[in-house]
Order: C-alpha cells, then sequence, then structure tokens
C-alpha cells in the first residue's frame, strides 16, 4: 500500500533490466519497499539488476521470469505477482529500438520490434489493468517515448509501436476512471542508456536517473501524463504542428 | 436490499484514497451475507470516516458502510447505553445529555459511531483517571468471519481483541457501555497559559489528578513550546445557578458551531499558521478559574466547523500521534523540536498524559505522554523525519495510534505493539481465514 505520503511499498518491473526502471526504483524511498519484482529474460543482467538492488539494501527483490513476446505467459505471471500481495506500481519498461534499416529491408525484424513494444505491451497491460482494478488502487506506469509523437523517417518502425503503445495506455488510463487504478503515461526523450549508446545524442538527452525523478515525483502528484525532460512537452507540440516539408529537413 | 456502488474512500486526512465496493449496512443477516460471500479482497465495517489514515477504507474489497444503523437506547437505572454500531456520539449525546448522562470517554470529535469507538479504543481528556473506552464497554455483539453472531463479555479474549482490534475481529453490530451521570450540561474549566514547554509538562504532571478532563495545547511555532493548559470538570447545578445559566442541562450542539475560531482561514500555509499559533496564544488569560463552557466548545470544538480537513489542499494531511513512557520524556520536546525544524505547520498540537493501558492487545495508550500534530502531506522531508521520529519513539517503548497512522513501517508497528502475535492467536480463531482487511491491515502486514 501507499503510505500517505505517496511512498510504495511494492513495485512490479515488466523489463527488469531496463536502465530507466532501475534508476527509478532507486529513485523511491528505499525503506518504505517491501517488495520489489524484476520481471524479465532470465540472464546475468537480470541476476544482475536483482544484486544491485539488493546491494542497495533494498528488501524483498525477486527476479520472475517473463518474456514480451510469450504473451500466452502474460496472464499466468502477473497473476502470480499480485495474488502474493497488493502491487502499488508496475512499471511497463520492456521494450526494443531496433534498426531501422535493418527493418525496412527485413520487414520480420520489424514484426519483432512491434511485437515487443506493441503486442507486448497491449497484452502485459491489460493483465496489469485487470489486477490494479481488481485491487481498487495503483499505477500502472507506461514508457512511451516522444519518438511516438510524429512519425520520423529515421526510425519510424520504433516510433510507430510507441505511437501505437502511448494510444493504447490513453485509453486505458481513461477505462480505470474511479476504479482507483491509474496510468502514467512517461514520453522520454534521448535518454543515455544502453538502448541509446551506439547513437549521436540528440538536443536535450538526459541521464536514466533525471527521468526516474520525473516519475516520482509524477507518481506522487498522480500525474497522467509526463515529459522527460519537462520542456520538451512544448518542443514536441511545436513539431507536432510543423508543416511536413520543414519537419523533413530537420536534421535526424 | 442494498447495492455495492464502487466508491472512492479515504480516512479524514485525505491521502491515498482506494475504491471499494460499498454496501450499507442493514441487518446483521445481510452483514453474515456479505462476509460469507465476499470476494478474496474481504470485507471491512466503515464508521463516520474519523480515522485520519488508511484504517477505514479497503482497496477492492466490500466496504459496509455501518451509519444506517443507529438505534440505540439508555437505560438509566443501571446506566448504560446499548446502541447500534453505527450510532453516532454525536445522537447519542443528543439523547442523553438532556438526561442527566454523559458518555464516559470522549474523542476530541463527536462525529465517530460507537463501532469506531471500541474498534480504535478512543481515549478523552479523562484517559489518565477513567482510561479508554474499551474500559467502559459491557457487552459487544460481533459478526465474525465465518459470518456467525456472538455476544462477547469482558471474560473473553475476544471481547479484548476486538477493543482496539480495527474492525480485523469483525463486524460489531451492536454493544453496551456504561454511562456517567451528570448534573449539566456545562464544564467547569480552569485555563493555565504557561511559558514554555517545561512549565506546561510539570504542570500536567502535578495537577492531573486535581480534574476529570485535562489537556494542553502546544504553540508548535514558537521555539520555547509554550501553551494552554485547559482542566474541567462537569459543572454541577449550584454552580450554573451562581453563574445565572437557565436550562442548564439543555444541549444543542449545533449552536455553538459558528463559535470555535478554531481553524486557521483558508488554505494553510506557514504563515497563516504561525499567525494562529500567536493569536491562538494570546486569546487565552494568564490563568482563569471556574469558566462555564458548553460540552461541545470544550470536547469539539472543531465539530462545529464545517469540512475543517480541506483546509490542507488536495494532497491531505496526517495527524502524527505517540505515545512514550514517563522516563522518556523529553521525546516530546525534541519532536516538537524537528517537526519546528523541517517547518511542518501545524496549528492542532496536543499534550497529555495516559494514565495506564488496559488489557486488549492493540489498545494505544499505555501511562506518560501522548502528542498528537496535524501535519500537512505535501512538506518535504515529512516522511524521513517522522521514520526518524518513530525509531526514537519505538527505542524507548512508545508506539504511533494506528486511528491516525497512515505512514509507520510494518516493521515499526510490530516493534512497538509487542503483544501483536498473542493478538494475532485470537483473531484467528475468529476469522481464521483473514477475510476482515484493509489497507492499514495491508499496509503494515497485520
Ligand atoms: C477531529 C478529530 C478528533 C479526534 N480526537 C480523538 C481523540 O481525542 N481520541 C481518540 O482516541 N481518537 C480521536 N479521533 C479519532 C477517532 O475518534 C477514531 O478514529 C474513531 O475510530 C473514528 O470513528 P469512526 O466511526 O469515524 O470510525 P472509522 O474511521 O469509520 O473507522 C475506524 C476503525 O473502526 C473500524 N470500525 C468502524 N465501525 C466498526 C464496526 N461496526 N465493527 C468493527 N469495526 C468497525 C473500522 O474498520 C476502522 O478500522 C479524532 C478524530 C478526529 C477527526
Ligand atoms: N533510452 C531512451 O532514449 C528511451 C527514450 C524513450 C523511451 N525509452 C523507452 O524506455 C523503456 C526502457 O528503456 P531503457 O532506456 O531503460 O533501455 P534498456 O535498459 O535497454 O531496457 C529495455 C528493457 O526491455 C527489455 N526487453 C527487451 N525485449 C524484451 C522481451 N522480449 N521480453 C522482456 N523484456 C524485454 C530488456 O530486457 P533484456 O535485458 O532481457 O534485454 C530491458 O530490460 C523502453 O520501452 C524504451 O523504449 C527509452
Amino acid at each position: 500500500m501507499l503510505d500517505a505520503l505517496g511512498e510504495p511499498q511494492s513495485v512490479l518491473v515488466l523489463g527488469g533490466t531496463s536502465e530507466i526502471a532501475l534508476a527509478t526504483i532507486k529513485e523511491m524511498p528505499r525503506h518504505r519497499l517491501r517488495r520489489v519484482l524484476l520481471a524479465g529474460r532470465p540472464s546475468e543482467s537480470l541476476d544482475a539488476a536483482v544484486a544491485q538492488l539488493k546491494a542497495l539494501n533494498i528488501a524483498g527483490v525477486e527476479p520472475i521470469e517473463f518474456d514480451a513476446k510469450n504473451t500466452d505467459t502474460h496472464g499466468a505471471i502477473i497473476d502470480a505477482a499480485f495474488d502474493a500481495s497488493d502491487i502499488d506500481v508496475v512499471i511497463l519498461a520492456f521494450g526494443v529500438l531496433g534498426d531501422q534499416m535493418t527493418a525496412e529491408e527485413d520487414p520480420s525484424h520489424a514484426v519483432e520490434i512491434a511485437t515487443v513494444n506493441y503486442t507486448g505491451s497491449v497484452s502485459a497491460g491489460l493483465h496489469v489493468a485487470r489486477r490494479l482494478k481488481n485491487q481498487g488502487h495503483g499505477t500502472l506506469v507506461v514508457l512511451s517515448s516522444v519518438a511516438g509523437d510524429r512519425a520520423r523517417r529515421s526510425n519510424f518502425v520504433y516510433g510507430s509501436t510507441k505511437a501505437g503503445l502511448d494510444a493504447f495506455a490513453q485509453g486505458l488510463d481513461a477505462s480505470l476512471e474511479k476504479t482507483g487504478a491509474h496510468v502514467l503515461i512517461v514520453r522520454p526523450g534521448f535518454v543515455r542508456t544502453r538502448m541509446t549508446s551506439h547513437l549521436p545524442e540528440a538536443p536535450m538527452t538526459t541521464n536514466p536517473e533525471d527521468v526516474a525523478k520525473i516519475i516520482v515525483t509524477a507518481l506522487k502528484k498522480g500525474k497522467s501524463t509526463v515529459y522527460a525532460p519537462g520542456p520538451l512537452r512544448f518542443v514536441m507540440a511545436g513539431l507536432k504542428t510543423l508543416p511536413k516539408p520543414l519537419f523533413r529537413k530537420l536534421p535526424s | 436490499m442494498s447495492e455495492a456502488v464502487a466508491t472512492q474512500l479515504s480516512g479524514w486526512g485525505r491521502t491515498t484514497p482506494t475504491v471499494a465496493q460499498l454496501v450499507e449496512a442493514n441487518s446483521p443477516s445481510q452483514i453474515a451475507n456479505l462476509i460469507t460471500q465476499s470476494s478474496s479482497r474481504g470485507v471491512l465495517a466503515r464508521g463516520l470516516g474519523r480515522s485520519y489514515g488508511d484504517a477505514a477504507q479497503s482497496g477492492g474489497a466490500t466496504v459496509v458502510d455501518m451509519t444506517t444503523m443507529t438505534d440505540f437506547s439508555l437505560n438509566p437505572e443501571n446506566m448504560s447505553v446499548t446502541a447500534d454500531a453505527g450510532a453516532s456520539i454525536d445522537n447519542i449525546l443528543r439523547e442523553i445529555v438532556p438526561r442527566g448522562f454523559f458518555v464516559p470517554v470522549s474523542a476530541g470529535t463527536r462525529i465517530i459511531t460507537v463501532g469506531g469507538a471500541i474498534a480504535a479504543d478512543i481515549h478523552g481528556k479523562n484517559h489518565h483517571r477513567d482510561g479508554s473506552f474499551g474500559a467502559h464497554v459491557t457487552e459487544i455483539v460481533i459478526i465474525n468471519g465465518r459470518g456467525e453472531q456472538l455476544t462477547l463479555a469482558p471474560e473473553n479474549p475476544q471481547f479484548w481483541a476486538t477493543i482496539g482490534g480495527m474492525g480485523l475481529t469483525g463486524i460489531i453490530t451492536s454493544a453496551t457501555f456504561t454511562v456517567i451521570p451528570i448534573q449539566s450540561s456545562y464544564i467547569s474549566v480552569d485555563t493555565e497559559r504557561l511559558k514554555d514547554l517545561e512549565s506546561i509538562m510539570s504542570s500536567l504532571l502535578e495537577r492531573d489528578h486535581e480534574y476529570r478532563y485535562t489537556v494542553a495545547w502546544i504553540d508548535s511555532v514558537s521555539p520555547s513550546g509554550r501553551g494552554v493548559i485547559t482542566r474541567g470538570d462537569h459543572a454541577t447545578i449550584a454552580q450554573c445557578d451562581s453563574e445565572g445559566i437557565k436550562n442548564p442541562e439543555s444541549y444543542d450542539p449545533k449552536k455553538i458551531a459558528s463559535a470555535p475560531g478554531l481553524v486557521p482561514p483558508g488554505l494553510l500555509n506557514k504563515l497563516s499558521v504561525r499567525a494562529f499559533n500567536e493569536g491562538w496564544y494570546r486569546k487565552h488569560p494568564r490563568s482563569r478559574i471556574g469558566e462555564l463552557q458548553r460540552i461541545g466548545a470544550f470536547f469539539h470544538p472543531l465539530d462545529g466547523v464545517h469540512d475543517w480537513n480541506r483546509i490542507y489542499g488536495p494532497r491531505g494531511f496526517l495527524q502524527y500521534q505517540f505515545q512514550v513512557p514517563d522516563s522518556a520524556s523529553d521525546l516530546i520536546g525534541v519532536v516538537l523540536n524537528k517537526l519546528r525544524e523541517i517547518g511542518a505547520p501545524s496549528f492542532l498540537t496536543v499534550l497529555k498524559r495516559f494514565g495506564p493501558g488496559n488489557q486488549a492487545p492493540l489498545s494505544f495508550p499505555q501511562s506518560g505522554w501522548t502528542l498528537a500534530a496535524d501535519l500537512p502531506a505535501g512538506i518535504s522531508e515529512l516522511g524521513r523525519t517522522l521514520d526518524q521520529l518513530d525509531e526514537l519513539i519505538s527505542a524507548v517503548g512508545g508506539r504511533l495510534y494506528l486511528a491516525k497512522d497512515s505512514r509507520q513501517s510494518p516493521a515499526n508497528f510490530a516493534r512497538t505493539y509487542p503483544r501483536l502475535d498473542e493478538w494475532r492467536g485470537i483473531r484467528d480463531t475468529m476469522d481464521p481465514n483473514h477475510v476482515f482487511a484493509s489497507d492499514l491491515s495491508r499496509r503494515l502486514e497485520i
């Protein structure tokens, strides 16, 4: 249960090795956390993520096996997590950036990106929403992206999956009205994580810790959408209305 | 037949609401059915929602609104009241005060139910002398986790597990408690204004036994910890006559509803709280003897102010109420200093002495001191600071009041209520499947 200051006791991360999600856990008051479930594909990095949080004296850190692509398994995995005790915050953090050029040449790569980022999120998101509604409280944090605000030549396959995810999350939030459950949509710009380490940095680049602070504050305030960094909201509002010829001339 | 309605519920502090299926209570058999047919989220009774934190809410559960079952009757011969659990102390007082009786223990608000008074084992300004509410209860009728109705007497451990049991042993449907005879609806009040915390504490220590009721208000803004002690006894007919009071038994607290300037106006901020504390201190004479105050003005001054809990804005507020033994009386000053340091504005800071506790395993009061401060939830550093204070308090054998708590950790709770396991054992005889659950019981892993 959240306490009166909005500090969570239990968190489930879908995409348990995500650097943004792990930074978010670290930003939460540690002594309050009783249970942190890191769901992901079994790997050394998942074990390392568990070890990293345990080393910070965070209680109840556990890995659970979860693959975004195996949508058949989502219901049982999410039910087991919620059956053990209420979950205050679920962070839907899995996602792949993929490679745009490869995707254009080999559509099966595009399908892979869409399956993880969109199909997997729809499946997991609906199962989580069902359980949040049942417990009458809790927030699903969805890691969308500014890439979904307007499709760009350089990464429109990824961008389109985030656009779909973002629209899904908005609708899901509406469906949860008056149930006590909420959705927080987070739209980061370029964040320095392993997902982007091979790319040149864009303007307004941030670190996972910056995004984490924004997420934790937004959770306390009960917001439903945030950009990271905040001012990106205005930049994206501008970009969305920019005439096509101008938009396409922007450096990618 | 009343239907379940998805309803957002919170405590008086308005923090962390959750949504439950709210059903109006209409009969013991209906309540028994709700219990036996409950979902895995469980069932909880709710009274008038005056507990500050998450005790009377339960996300996803069936919450039974008890305030629709309100019958009660006074038995003047054996000086007792038998009431439905949903009957309010307000309505009971309106009936019994003009007939010459008063409740054995009165909280700072009369807008609470009999069920809530028992479940929290409430205390009042007379704790040093009369103990808490549970000490005056003679019978409890309750529906347990199997849907069975039990009639409990003080010989029964299940009776004491229910007192202070925060609704987790069952749903109380009715109870009998003793009342005290009074001659008038007035309290004869002595007021003493003191310059610092030390003088307040020593005056309370020395003179508590002289009065049935005492409490001290502390100026939380002033570094000295100055404040005002008010002490009182039920006024006799002779006292009322000598003051020229006509109809000393008449009681209609609505009439004083507009009186108190006890709440700062508008949304609270540091400045308004500072100004309020200064004004409230100055308003009281250095010393005054034998002033006759109405019961409402003396016991329930805030009840005259509609929805005063909204002055804290959308983030809501909490009340930090703890108890420490006499051997750790210095902690009162430590806590006041710490709260002032982080700039936590409180207009309502109350200090009182407790007498010995009772045999209920989860009852809050124990001999020593209790301090309560209302604090806005939005203050930065509040969480960390209160956690540090929890540590200091638990280290000396003190603890927090569950009816006010909304943030302590499960570990702190378990450490400070050493009879928790004994209570759990009794609870398991009443509710083996843990049908009764609240957000508080989930948060504290009770
Ligand atoms: C302004 C103010 C001043 C106060 N002053 C004092 C004070 O001086 N001393 C003090 O001790 N407290 C004080 N309180 C706290 C208050 O007295 C308690 O929280 C009390 O329990 C509230 O009663 P309620 O009917 O509103 O119960 P609720 O807040 O609705 O419920 C409180 C608990 O009782 C349980 N409960 C309610 N009805 C039943 C039932 N029928 N069967 C089983 N369980 C039930 C609930 O499940 C919950 O756990 C104050 C509160 C306010 C707002
Ligand atoms: N970094 C940015 O610039 C940026 C900007 C906007 C939005 N985002 C979004 O933020 C989220 C988190 O990204 P991040 O920056 O923290 O990157 P990250 O560290 O690479 O995290 C991505 C996570 O997705 C998981 N994942 C990938 N495929 C999966 C699958 N099939 N099943 C389960 N988990 C899978 C990864 O797990 P493995 O360890 O098993 O691979 C990893 O935990 C992503 O949704 C991303 O799209 C990132």
